[in-house]
């Protein structure tokens, strides 16, 4: 997604002057056409993400809009308390664009992973969290972060070969089923794999995706759904807490009367203590190829 | 404010009064702002900024009382004269570059007068701004130092040594110059200095306490006046 996300701001800057970039040096061989456009709005903020996210919050505070790029954890976690307390109390609009969030730098390993981004950047005050499908979603969902004149969180990842899949917004449904056995809700690129099941598991399933937080309810019609299926999966590269998995349980508590069947399935880490590509850590973790395949099956068997 | 709340922090406003007093109502034109970055001192920021007509006088009476806007720190966008919330340390000097950078982007006159203790310059962010600053030249800041040789658990020096702070400073590429932090001809001299070839750094020598019966103790930071302190401070007055 960076490409789609480079040629997104460079859109974007043309038709508006706030627009700052601030990088903590990266964006080799992706941003140099925003530097080259933006000229001294594009700052290098050095190897200093704790400087850079406060001096973004400055900058929005004299009615620019600032964007803040790095590698996942390093714009989100290491400068963590500047997110909260200089840009997220003061709700200044500072966006916060993350690539590779969940495994996505593979073989980097865990210091360059970070299937914790979804739970902390949604739990900060007046943040608004992106976790864009497609490459397509991109674009929108900067459009969107743009007006939207809140803190805002971008996660950009590998985007999905599903290109019919069009219109970013918070619930898409995005297959249905004649006769589901379950409703999958999920939320980022890790979804795609879900396309890759065998065709008889895949036709089981009815999928929702998810792609802003915070959500704060459960649309009608997936209740309808998920009422008549009584069986319902989350799928998310990220921890168990605090990101997809948590949202889903709690909302549904307040809405249903009456248990249903209700699997998760989620980062759980390094369970081998090994390290490769983003596929292989999804595929470790249960996300993807027949380990997916095979959990899918059984949650299903077993709420019949 | 302090002895009708019983507030601790006394000793850190005390170091930095005539500073604040000084950057407020005789450097600062309108639309520079301050940054408290050391915003344990608030209590002064809060009474500098009631005399500058900017908080009233009912307001200042809430110190520290359930429903105030006069929290301990600096609150969020409550109060004019206090654009960001401060209190976690090492965050000021990055408010101050952050809008040295809008200044320079917009082509404002607008100053940039941030305080830091000294003490928080334990914290790596500060020297992460102070990097930004040189390296862009950013001479809208200027940044003074409440240099009290005390921080939250004992001497500066004790805990993570400071010293030569203006080699330090120097080397990191600003101007740098002395204070006495209590003395306003002192202040007025050093704030004059400010060539523009590269940023100001002001280390300003103060006594944590100042007038205190606790004067230059760790104690001064936390403890809330005595009555005995109270009088002696008035006195001295």
């Amino acid at each position: 997604m960076r490409k789609e996300f480079a040629e997104a701001i460079i859109n974007l800057s043309k038709s508006n002057e706030k627009i700052v970039f601030l990088t903590g040096d990266l964006g080799f061989m992706a941003l140099e056409g925003v530097r080259d456009l933006l000229g001294e709005k594009f700052i290098n903020a050095g190897v200093a993400e704790q400087n850079m996210a406060t001096m973004a919050a400055s900058l929005a505070y004299e009615g620019f809009i600032p964007f803040i790029y790095s590698i996942s954890p390093f714009v989100t976690l290491r400068p963590y308390e500047q997110l909260r307390n200089d840009i997220c109390l003061h709700n200044l609009p500072v966006k916060v664009v993350a690539n590779g969030g969940g495994y996505g730098y593979g073989i980097m390993g865990g210091t360059h992973h970070n299937i914790e981004d979804i739970g902390s950047m949604r739990i900060l005050p007046n943040m608004q969290v992106f976790v864009p499908f497609t490459g397509t979603d991109v674009s929108e969902s900067l459009q969107e972060m743009v007006n939207n004149g809140s803190p805002s969180y971008l996660r950009l990842n590998l985007a999905s070969k599903q290109e019919n899949i069009t219109g970013f917004s918070q619930w898409r449904k995005i297959k249905s089923s004649g006769k589901p056995k379950a409703i999958i809700i999920g939320t980022g690129t890790v979804v795609d794999n879900l396309f890759q099941l065998s065709p008889d598991l895949l036709e089981a399933l009815q999928i929702w995706l998810v792609s802003r937080f915070p959500v704060r309810e459960i649309p009608e019609e997936l209740m309808e759904d998920i009422e008549r299926t009584r069986n319902v999966i989350t799928i998310e590269e990220h921890q168990g807490q605090c990101g997809l998995n948590e949202t889903i349980a709690s909302l549904l508590l307040k809405r249903l009367n009456t248990p249903i069947g209700y699997n998760t399935l989620f980062a759980s880490g390094y369970p081998s203590g090994r390290y490769g590509s983003q596929l292989w850590h999804l595929e470790e973790n249960n996300l993807a190829g027949k380990n997916l395949e095979n959990k899918i099956a059984e949650f299903i068997s077993k709420t019949k | 404010m302090y002895k009708k709340a019983n507030a601790g922090h006394v000793g850190c406003s005390l170091s930095c009064l005539e500073m604040i007093t000084f950057i407020k109502f005789e450097l600062s034109a309108a639309e520079d702002e301050l940054i408290l970055s050391k915003g344990h001192a608030a209590a002064l920021l809060y009474s500098v900024l009631a005399e500058a007509g900017m908080i009233s006088e009912e307001e200042i009476d809430t110190f520290y009382q359930n429903g105030t806007y006069l929290s301990a720190h600096p609150p969020v966008n409550k109060i004019k004269g206090i654009p960001f919330a401060t209190g976690s340390l090492g965050h000021g000097l990055s408010i101050a570059a952050g809008l040295g950078l809008a200044g320079k982007l917009k082509k404002s006159k607008k100053k940039i007068f941030c305080v830091t203790s000294d003490g928080e310059l334990n914290e790596g962010s500060s020297w992460e701004a102070a990097l930004f600053i040189a390296h862009h030249n950013l001479t809208n800041v200027v940044w003074f130092i409440d240099r009290n040789y005390l921080q939250g658990f004992g001497r500066t020096e004790d805990t993570m040594k400071l010293d030569p702070l203006d080699k330090k400073l120097e080397s990191f590429g600003f101007q740098v110059a002395d204070a006495d932090g209590h003395d306003f001809d002192s202040l007025r001299k050093a704030a004059a200095q400010a060539r523009h070839a590269k940023p100001l750094a002001i280390i300003c020598n103060t006594t944590k306490g100042k007038d205190m019966m606790l004067e230059n103790t760790v104690d001064c930071h936390y403890l809330p006046l005595t009555e005995d302190d109270y009088q002696q401070l008035i006195k001295n007055l």
